[in-house]
Formats: structure tokens, C-alpha cells, sequence
């Protein structure tokens, strides 16, 4: 899979896949054998790529949650789902492309998927106004929330978004509502609710799908309360310290877990999601199937209570009481300042 | 590149400027009216001759709302700890210190219990002055423990927001304190206490997208800012000029997102009215 664009750390091993290509092809076509120099290739290839991806910056990850061939929410919904019945409308204003939404089933069992949509390419990333939904692509989703929860299936959500869409209809029409009234709302659904962060989870446009049971999030993927050029450009008055914003900020599925934010991180092929779509559909999968049996086993009233309990604890400050650190376990409580 | 350089000239006006001393006069931004300090004092900070609202700080609010003497002020020793070792200029940590010696309070928002017109309230008054009334952990944690409060003792909340939005040195915490303070007022909506939102300038952002906007009734003060994204990057976004209102209470009021435009000198009486119809009390006395 090499059409395309690579991002610029990429390019090493893009290169080499193609040296190792040519040489198949090469020696194909004359009849020789070249297996011993292939495997030197391989290895080659292998170590390139362990390299690179065990050393991932903040800001690499983040390039790679927004890569184009990065695997899109109705890529999951193919590999991951049967029976898709894509459903339309907030039955209010419009049906906002950028957030998609239907029936499925999931092992059979009837379940909602929800998630914000980028396009591929121009023409298609304008009519999904680049994954940036509206206030009605919030009220659809809720519309749909509530539609699983009158027959009692569990939603799931697939967080991809670079942001809430900031636009004059989208304040006219109430952006800022549409999304408390989702976190509102979503805490009181009586179905398990199981989120996804597939690639970008950026701000209250991500959270707006995002308060539920468990969350999940994929090994290369970022959840933040800004954009990293965002943050830049406010605090280091330069959008070209994203980088440095990015690190700050601790928005990796790592920092993530250790802050007790997300529940699980789901481990990417070695060269990230959008090398293997079967292998992270397989892993998504896994995860989604493990979580959902947990939490469909408690009786409704349990799960809301354990809901709102996880987001309670959220967050670090002090009193005179003492600490309360936003760590998981036994880690070492952040120093007081 | 500086977002705030001028690139136009000034206007140039050919009469003297008046120079006022400040400790007595104070000049108003909307319409340039001369406004006697003590005048303007008197009149909660409005202007008499525009009705111009100034802001206000978060002592101001808890005055003008509540009983005189009945405010009891709650969790006033949670502040914040610098959880991600965040610097940017300077470290959060530094920046913390910095807003506590100059606010006197530990953070954004001021909490606690207290009456209108003998309706015991909890209620939350967010300060603009501590880092722009930014939300990170301890607003959430405070804004959460005065719902739970409500719930506790079944009286309503009221929550009077002044916000520049989440506070990015705390990263993805601030972030899910949106998350918190909503699944916590799903639990009050349950309980059928009533939330009363008073918005006022400017209310963005995080703060909006979360609590500002649950009241069951919105009041927002006249020419309030109240939004989702800043207009700044609205702009830069769309690549055009935005509308003249955008974004103002009368704006949300025009659009159908906030139940009424409600200047500050009848902000307690419509409070205190609201609360005993949605109570079921007695009405008060009309007033003359």
C-alpha cells in the first residue's frame, strides 16, 4: 500500500518497502532467486520500523490520528459490524454528514454505532465537512442514542474529529448546547455506552459523543481539550510550537490511561492503524466484545451510578483533606504546588 | 506574529481628550458618558446613561444576589495542583501562585450556600479576574460538589458563569471537568431541582458547552459575550467578517438559547421569582 500520502517520518520505511517491492518484481520477472537478500530486507524492514514506531513523539502521534488512509469510522463499521443500517436527520434541521450513524449488530446483538466521519479527498472531506459536525450532527446522535436506549441496546461511539465545527450557523443554531445537552444527557442513558477514540478526540466536539461507561482509545490516537496548534497559538503566541504544546499537554493514549481517563489502549500494528485495517479492526473488536460483556452484566440503575462515579473522580487538586491525584493506582501523586 | 498589532491608524479627533481623574469618574466604552464613581456604584455597576453593564467581580454577585449576611462560603481551600508539570512561559504552578496572591482566592470560582429573598440556594459564582474564570479540576470539582449539595439538602442551584473556557495547562482533565459537572447535573435533573444559569461577559467555551447551558432556565445579562468558539477562530475559519451581535445575549435570545436578556439591577428579582414559581412559594409582593 503504497499510494497515497506518507507522512515525513514515514519515508524511510516507505522507501524500503518499495526497494524490497522492485526487487520481487525484478526477480520475477528474470527467474532468480533473491529470498536470502529478501529476508535480509525483511529483517531490515522490521528493525526500520520498531525503530521508529517505539519512539514516537507526541506530536508523531498525533500526525498519525490524522492520516489520511488513517482507518475512518465507517472502516470500522465494515470490519467490525454486520447488518449496517446508516440512519439520517436530527428530525429538526438537517442530516449533518460529518456524523454518521445506524443500526447494527455486533455478535449478533443489536447495537447503535455513532461516529464523526472525515471524507478521502477533496470533494468527499467538503461534504463531511472534514469530520467537524454541526449542533444537528450532536442532536442526531442523541436522537439515535435515545432510539437504542427505547429498545435497549448498547451504543457505541467512534470518536474522530478535529474539533465541533466553529462557524456562524453553528453558533447560531447552538453548537455550545447541543453538546452539554449530549453530556447531560449520555450520563443518564440506562444502555451501555462503550466510546472509541479512533483518531483525533479534540475537545468538547469529541466529548459530545464521548460520556460513557468505558472509553477506549487507540494506541496512536489523541484525546485533548485543544488542538496542540490551538494551545500554541495561545500560549506560545506560534501554532509551530505544536510540538512543544503537544508534549505539554500529555494527550497520548499513554498519558491518557496513566491520568485514569481512558480505560484500555488498543495496540496498533507496528507502523500504525492505517498499514493493517483487518489487524486494528480485530484489536477494536476484541476490546469493544471484552468491555460490552462487562458492563451489559450490571443492572441499569448500577451503570449510570458507575458512570457518573468514573467522571467524579476525574481531575487532580488539594484541600485541606489532602490530595486527590489524577493517577491510576499506586504511581506517585503529582507534587503540590 | 502578534494577533493583536494595529494595522489601521488610530481615529484621530481634533478635541482635547478629557482627562478624568480615575479614583472619582469613570469613563463608560459604549457610549463615553462621564459616569461619577459612586453614581455608578449605586447602580451595580451599569451605565445610566446607555444601560452599558461593566463587569462585575465575583464579591459584587454574591451581594447583589443574595441575602445580606446569609452567604456561607464552602470549599474554599481546594486549589489546584499542577498535574502535568505544565510550563509554557512560566510553569503553571508559578502562573497559580501568581492569580491566588492577586485574586486572594484559590481558584476560579467561588462556592457555597446562601438565601434569595429566604429560597435557600447553593450556589457558584465563577471569578473572570483568576486565569479569564478558566474551568480545570478544582472549578469542576466545586461547581460538582455545590450540585451535590442541592441534591443533598433539596434546594436549587444557581450557577453565575464568566469563563474564557477550559484552562489548557491542566490538558485533558479540564476537558472531562465538562463531562463531571453534566453527569452530575443529569443527577439533579432527576432529583427535579430546579438549576438556574446566569451568564454573563464573557461565558465560552468549555463552560458553556457544559453547564451554562443546562439551566432550566438561562438569564444572561444584557450584551453579554456567549459562545462556543471564540470569534477569532471562527473568523480565521470561515475567512469572513461576522455578523454585528454575534455571539451577544441578545444574539442567543434571538436564536433561541437563552430564556431571557435580564439586566443585572433585576437579576435578584427575577431569580428570586423564578425560584418560587418553580418551588411552588408564595410570590413576593410586586414591587412598586
Amino acid at each position: 500500500m503504497t499510494t497515497g500520502a506518507y507522512l515525513d517520518f514515514e519515508r524511510p520505511i516507505i522507501e524500503l518497502e518499495e526497494k524490497i517491492a522492485e526487487m520481487e518484481a525484478m526477480a520475477e520477472e528474470r527467474g532468480i532467486d533473491v529470498s536470502a537478500e529478501l529476508s535480509t530486507l525483511q529483517a531490515k524492514l522490521t528493525r526500520l520500523k520498531e525503530d521508529i514506531f517505539t519512539n514516537l513523539s507526541p506530536i508523531q502521534r498525533v500526525q498519525l490520528a490524522r492520516h489520511p488512509r488513517r482507518p475512518y469510522p465507517l472502516d470500522f463499521i465494515e470490519r467490525c459490524f454486520t447488518d449496517w443500517v446508516e440512519l439520517h436527520g436530527d428530525r429538526a434541521y438537517a442530516d449533518d454528514h460529518a456524523m454518521i450513524s445506524g443500526m447494527a449488530r455486533f455478535d449478533g446483538q443489536p447495537v447503535m454505532v455513532i461516529g464523526q466521519q472525515k471524507g478521502r479527498g477533496t470533494k468527499e472531506n467538503l461534504q463531511r465537512n472534514f469530520g467537524m459536525p454541526h449542533p444537528e450532527g450532536y442532536r442526531k446522535a442523541l436522537r439515535m442514542m435515545r432510539l437504542a436506549e427505547k429498545f435497549g441496546h448498547p451504543v457505541i461511539t467512534l470518536i474522530d474529529t478535529p474539533g465541533a465545527y466553529p462557524g456562524i450557523g453553528a453558533e447560531e443554531r447552538g453548537q455550545a448546547e447541543a453538546i452539554a445537552y449530549n453530556l447531560r444527557e449520555m450520563a443518564a442513558l440506562r444502555v451501555p455506552t462503550i466510546s472509541v477514540v479512533t483518531g483525533e478526540g479534540a475537545s468538547g466536539g469529541a466529548l459530545g459523543i464521548g460520556i460513557t461507561d468505558r472509553i477506549l482509545i487507540l494506541e496512536n490516537a489523541f484525546y485533548s481539550v485543544i488542538s496542540p496548534e490551538g494551545c500554541a497559538a495561545i500560549l506560545w503566541k506560534d501554532g509551530e510550537k505544536r510540538d512543544i504544546a503537544a508534549r505539554a499537554m500529555k494527550i497520548t493514549a499513554g498519558d491518557l490511561f496513566e491520568l485514569g481517563v481512558v480505560d484500555e489502549i488498543v495496540v496498533e500494528p507496528m507502523g500504525g492503524a492505517h498499514t493493517d485495517y483487518a489487524a486494528i479492526a480485530r484489536a477494536v473488536d476484541d476490546a469493544v466484545r471484552r468491555h460490552l460483556t462487562e458492563i451489559t452484566a450490571w443492572d441499569s440503575d448500577d451503570r449510570i451510578k458507575r458512570r457518573r462515579e468514573k467522571y467524579r473522580q476525574m481531575g487532580a487538586w488539594q484541600s485541606e483533606a489532602g490530595v486527590h491525584a489524577a493517577r491510576r493506582g499506586d504511581s506517585p501523586a503529582p507534587t503540590a504546588s | 506574529m502578534s494577533w493583536f498589532k494595529r494595522e489601521k491608524k488610530k481615529i484621530e479627533t481634533t478635541t482635547a481628550r478629557k482627562e478624568l481623574p480615575g479614583e472619582l469618574w469613570h469613563k463608560c466604552p459604549s457610549c463615553g458618558d462621564i459616569l461619577y464613581r459612586k453614581d455608578l456604584a449605586a447602580r451595580v455597576s451599569v451605565c445610566g446613561n446607555c444601560g452599558h453593564h461593566f463587569r462585575v467581580g465575583t464579591d459584587d454577585y454574591l451581594e447583589l444576589l443574595l441575602d445580606q449576611g446569609s452567604f456561607r462560603e464552602l470549599d474554599a481551600d481546594l486549589s489546584s495542583v499542577d498535574a502535568l508539570g505544565f510550563v509554557d512561559s512560566k510553569s503553571y504552578a508559578q502562573r497559580l501562585e501568581e492569580y491566588r496572591e492577586r485574586t486572594r482566592r484559590n481558584d476560579a470560582i467561588v462556592c457555597g450556600l446562601g438565601a434569595i429573598d429566604d429560597v435557600e440556594v447553593s450556589i457558584g459564582v465563577m471569578d473572570f479576574g483568576f486565569m479569564g474564570g478558566s474551568m480545570g479540576s478544582v472549578v469542576g470539582e466545586k461547581v460538582a460538589r455545590a450540585i451535590e449539595r442541592a441534591i443533598e439538602r433539596r434546594i436549587p442551584l444557581v450557577i453565575v458563569s464568566a469563563s474564557g473556557g477550559a484552562r489548557m495547562q491542566e490538558g485533558v482533565l479540564s476537558l472531562m471537568q465538562m463531562g463531571k459537572t453534566s453527569t452530575l447535573l443529569a443527577e439533579l435533573a432527576t432529583n427535579g431541582l430546579p438549576f438556574i444559569a446566569v451568564d454573563t461577559d464573557p461565558t465560552t467555551g468549555g463552560v458553556t458547552a457544559s453547564y451554562a447551558m443546562l439551566g432550566d432556565v438561562i438569564y444572561a445579562e444584557p450584551h453579554a459575550q456567549i459562545g462556543f468558539a471564540g470569534p477569532r477562530v471562527i473568523k480565521q475559519t470561515i475567512g469572513e467578517d461576522l455578523p454585528d451581535e454575534f455571539q451577544t445575549a441578545e444574539f442567543l435570545l434571538e436564536h433561541g438559547f437563552v430564556d431571557a436578556v435580564v439586566p443585572r439591577d433585576r437579576l435578584k428579582r427575577i431569580i428570586s421569582r423564578t425560584l418560587r414559581w418553580m418551588l411552588g412559594r408564595e410570590a413576593l409582593a410586586e414591587e412598586e
